[in-house]
């Protein structure tokens, strides 16, 4: 049962980290869609 | 530059990789916790690295309200944010480790408290750079900085100044620990401060590409008007 503690632990860790990247590479792509329609004009 | 990124990528996960192995494999069992006391190897070096991206969020402060150069005030938004991920990293992998040891999640401890206020103090930080728009906002997001960087020291020594549950400091604190789990530990702290190096650098880069992109829309507005005027 301890090393469910354990596995928890490391799991949530490099959930929150590639969560958090996640959402840098979602603003990167919006903002390449933004930058070709500025283009466009 | 551009080149450089994914080297560093896959050096870093290569690191990260080795670290895992380290903390999970190399590292001898505590005695008295057992396995649950790996935790430790994520939950110090998180810790560590976010007080360091909170110092560096507060040297940029110091240098954007002296010389108000826009690239300082980018270093400390994006400093600020990667320290958030880290703390909320350690305010989450303490009492994972705690239920087992201590048989409670949380206790209003001084050093969990402490740390749990300066959480918010960022979080606040953040919130004031997001949804304030007034030209303003650098300036007192620079101000809340250097005041929420007073909390750092406080944090870390409040185990020392203080009674406290939390395990005593693993440098300075008086204790021994194996040379392996030391080992693991630093390999661990290396490697998260690389990650976030990395983590950081592209966070730098999308807030300039946001910059850019804020004042192409600014001028097309501009030029809109114009020509409506006309």
């Amino acid at each position: 049962m301890k090393n469910g503690y354990l596995f928890a632990a490391y799991a949530v860790t490099w959930i929150i980290h590639v969560g958090y990247i996640s959402t840098i590479v979602v603003r990167y792509a919006r903002l390449k869609r933004e930058i070709k329609e500025l283009k466009k004009n | 530059m551009k080149a450089l990124f994914p080297i560093l990528g896959i050096l870093t996960a290569m690191l990260l990789s080795y670290a895992l192995y380290q903390g999970l494999v190399v590292a001898p069992t505590e005695q008295t916790m057992g396995e649950v006391q790996r935790i430790f190897y994520y939950h110090v070096p998180s810790a560590w690295t976010a007080f360091i991206l909170f110092f560096v969020n507060f040297a940029a402060s110091i240098v954007y309200l002296v010389k108000r150069r826009p690239a300082a005030d980018v270093v400390a938004l994006v400093s600020a944010e990667v320290g958030v991920v880290f703390c909320t990293v350690v305010l989450i992998t303490g009492p994972i480790w705690a239920r087992p040891v201590w048989g409670i999640w949380w206790t209003w401890d001084m050093r969990l408290t402490s740390t749990l206020v300066l959480w918010l103090i960022y979080v606040s930080y953040l919130f004031l750079r997001r949804f304030s728009s007034g030209g303003q906002t650098p300036t007192l997001a620079a101000a809340l900085a250097v005041l929420g960087a007073l909390c750092v020291p406080f944090v870390y020594f409040s185990i020392w100044f203080f009674r406290t549950q939390h395990p005593q400091p693993v440098m300075g604190g008086g204790g021994s620990i194996d040379p392996r789990m030391m080992h693991a530990l630093l390999i661990n702290w290396l490697a998260f401060s690389c990650f976030a190096f990395l983590v950081c650098w592209s966070r730098y880069r999308l807030e300039m590409l946001q910059r850019d992109v804020d004042q192409a829309h600014a001028l097309e507005s501009l030029m809109g008007a114009r020509r409506g005027a006309r």
